[in-house]
């Protein structure tokens, strides 16, 4: 298995500009996510390090060696389509042995090394067995199965859930994290699902518009983002925007919005203008004393919380508070926000503002 | 609007029991959305509704009036499929106007007008209101088909998934604007999806159905607070509740065979030594997977919790649920 670099990778198809100089590392035994919405690149860029497509200018190193204009099958990785996608005819012995038949591997290390790979995957008591009546959950095992028996450098997978109902994704993916942590192989997985991607990740990589955003581990992304596009993406409900206009000083800890003061993180930064105030859903509470006020719209029964949607003097806010706390449609509510938790972004540029709580973040991401 | 009531309906397709014996009364101006994993006959009730399906045996009747013989056109229905269906030479416009250019309903030009207009700014779609149906993007002729339904005044709405192929912030702003025409207007609607958000959400009442059945009909809070079986239980709550051999704790009623434990319902700190397994951190919140004498549940802690795997954590059930052999709810 093996670290895989990407350096200023670029890539145009014809005029369009798909990837814009996008640089990341992943680094050895990962389990990585590619994350944005259609459109972002994140197919591409898979496909780069893969091989299926060349980048236009820019360095792609897999364990250290420079790959970027190899094809395909010179860099030794495996590429999961579709998961289910097996051999129906082949009993699942056959489907995991066949790419080292065709590499033409002696028939005794073959059937050695299917038996490890199927002792991996929990699946020895099924080899004999045709594919056709097997569920779901071994289907994917003995897809992966076949892809891990080349022992290949690293996995590329492409929204290989995608076509899946809620459950039995939830399920698979699941199942295939488990996998990922039983074998330790450096897998890169693209998905436009936040939560799949917060799920499964080691770390995430952010795209849009072909554009790297934000990289890093998933709980420090979730609450320090980089950009508004970020806190937006990132998060069910997503980040709340309070747009204002006002000021914020280096040094500062509060900012003054709708004639109410906020406590903020100390900013490093300071800015004027079209400001915005973010804050996460679970970071708003309900407080009679607060002279900020908004108007309950709606409330979202979820169980063990409830989300209720406020119209504020700065827009229309989510907060989730517990589904015991009783709240009337058309209510007027004091709110306070958790003031250790709340990002202030640029206007203009729509970039965070570094602080005191996110320049760990931030500085090195 | 009218009440809707289902009285022993059966159906079947050759060999399958689509509907079995499915009773269930959706009162007026309920929003009622029926829950299941695929093929457990959600898609077939809306069809018995809308006459697309006749039962083979059973009556469903709307506003006092069997439906026996009736086409889906002389039920006053108005549905809204999963895939949607507009008239593709027609503008957004003209296929949200021609539900009320029905010589039947007569209605003035000027109060289509502005029913066209009110139902194209809940649904975000005023600024394309000219464009060729076929020249908007999935989710935008999703939309219209939702508004061609709500512009008509009809006994109920039908509806099957129609948000499952919209992104999921269109998502969350339509399933708060539905629910707000529902509860606004009194409409009755029978909504069928497997989204447990939606259902919980939007529903007045949920159906849970089951191979055909209906397991249990009430309040969303009824359902996730008092299932009535494992099936009932595990169709509400993420993560989903976990389901034990009840004597893994101290406590059981004599005949409890099961035991379910929601996150709520799992004291950490005290108790029994179960061990991390997994720690995912969700950003909001932090999924710990655990393990228990050789059993595995999930449960959740604080987002930025320090436990990593391998530490133990204490736990003990707090009012948890308890299932017989069969799967029902115990106590």
């Amino acid at each position: 298995m093996a670290q895989i670099m990407i350096k200023n990778v670029r890539k145009d198809f014809g005029s369009f500009n798909a990837v814009k100089s996008s640089t990341f590392t992943i680094e050895d035994g990962e389990f990585f996510m590619l994350l944005g919405p259609s459109g972002c690149g994140k197919t591409t860029t898979l496909r780069m390090m893969a091989g299926l497509e060349l980048p236009t200018s820019g360095e792609i190193y897999i364990d250290g060696e420079e790959v970027g204009q190899k094809p395909a099958s010179q860099r030794d990785i495996a590429f999961v389509f579709q998961m289910f996608a097996l051999y129906p005819h082949m009993n699942v012995g056959k489907n995991i042995s066949y790419p080292l038949l065709s590499q033409g591997m002696p028939k005794a290390a073959v059937k050695k090394k299917v038996s490890e790979v199927a002792e991996i995957l929990g699946i020895t008591d099924i080899l004999n067995k045709p594919v056709g009546g097997l569920s779901g959950g071994d289907r994917q095992r003995v897809a992966l199965g076949r892809a891990i028996v080349r022992d290949p450098k690293a996995f590329f997978m492409d929204e290989p859930l995608g076509a899946l109902d809620a459950e039995f994704r939830e399920h698979m993916s699941q199942e295939l994290r488990a996998l990922h942590d039983r074998m330790k192989a450096t897998t890169v997985y693209v998905t436009h699902d936040q939560l799949e991607a917060m799920q499964m990740g080691d770390k995430i990589v952010v795209m849009n518009h072909g554009v790297v955003e934000q990289f890093g581990v998933p709980q420090q992304i979730y609450d320090w983002p980089a950009t508004k596009f970020v806190a937006k993406f990132i998060g069910s409900p997503s980040m709340n925007f309070l747009d204002f206009n006002g000021m914020v000083g280096i040094g500062s800890s509060s900012v003054n919005m709708h004639g109410v003061e906020f406590k903020i993180p100390r900013s490093r930064e300071g800015a004027k203008g079209q400001l915005t105030l973010g804050v996460r859903p679970e970071h708003i509470h309900f407080s009679d004393t607060s002279k900020y006020r908004g108007r309950a719209i709606a409330s979202e029964y979820l169980g063990t919380t409830q989300i209720v949607t406020i119209a504020t003097p700065n827009g229309v806010i989510k907060a989730r508070i517990p589904s015991g706390q009783k709240v009337e449609v058309e209510e007027t509510i004091g709110l306070e926000f958790d003031a250790r938790t709340v990002t202030i972004f640029e206007g203009e540029r729509n970039r965070a503002l570094i602080s005191e709580a996110n320049e760990g973040v931030l500085k090195h991401g | 609007m009218a009440e809707v009531i289902l009285k022993n309906v059966s159906k079947r397709f050759g060999g399958t029991q689509a509907l079995d014996d499915v009773s269930m009364n959706i009162p007026d101006g309920s929003f009622v959305v029926l829950l299941g994993p695929t093929g457990a006959g959600k898609t077939t009730t809306l069809r018995m509704v809308s006459g697309l399906d006749v039962p083979d045996s059973g009556d469903v009747s709307i506003g006092g009036h069997s439906m026996k013989g009736l086409t889906p056109a002389q039920r006053n229905v108005a549905m809204v499929f999963q895939q949607y269906s507009l008239y593709p030479h027609l503008t957004v416009r003209e296929n949200l106007a021609f539900p009320l250019k029905s010589p039947l309903l007569k209605t003035s030009p000027s109060e289509i007008e502005r029913k066209i207009k009110e139902v194209s700014e809940v649904l975000q779609i005023s600024h394309k209101l000219d464009n060729k149906a076929t020249a908007l993007s999935g989710g935008e002729m999703q939309r219209v088909s939702i508004g061609r339904a709500l512009v008509r005044n009809p006994a109920i709405y039908l509806m099957d998934e129609p948000l499952s192929s919209l992104d999921a912030k269109l998502r969350a702003d339509l399933r708060i604007e539905l629910k707000r025409i529902q509860a606004n207007s009194g409409a009755t609607l029978l909504y069928v999806t497997h989204d447990q958000i939606e259902a919980m959400t939007m529903a007045t009442h949920v159906g849970v159905l089951d191979s055909g059945k209906v397991v249990q009909f009430g309040s969303p809070r009824d359902i996730y607070e008092n299932p009535v079986s494992i099936y009932a239980a595990s169709r509400l709550g993420q993560p989903r509740i976990n389901v034990l051999p009840a004597d893994l704790f101290q406590g059981a009623p004599a005949k409890a065979v099961s035991i379910g434990l929601r996150p709520e319902q799992i004291v950490q700190g005290k108790g029994d030594d179960s061990i991390v397994t997994r720690v995912e951190h969700l950003g909001d919140q932090t999924r710990l997977h655990l393990s228990i004498k050789n059993h595995d549940l999930i449960t959740v802690t604080d987002a930025h919790t320090e436990l990593r795997t391998g530490d133990i954590v204490k736990i003990q059930p707090h009012k948890p649920f308890y299932f017989g052999a069969d799967g029902a709810r115990l106590a």
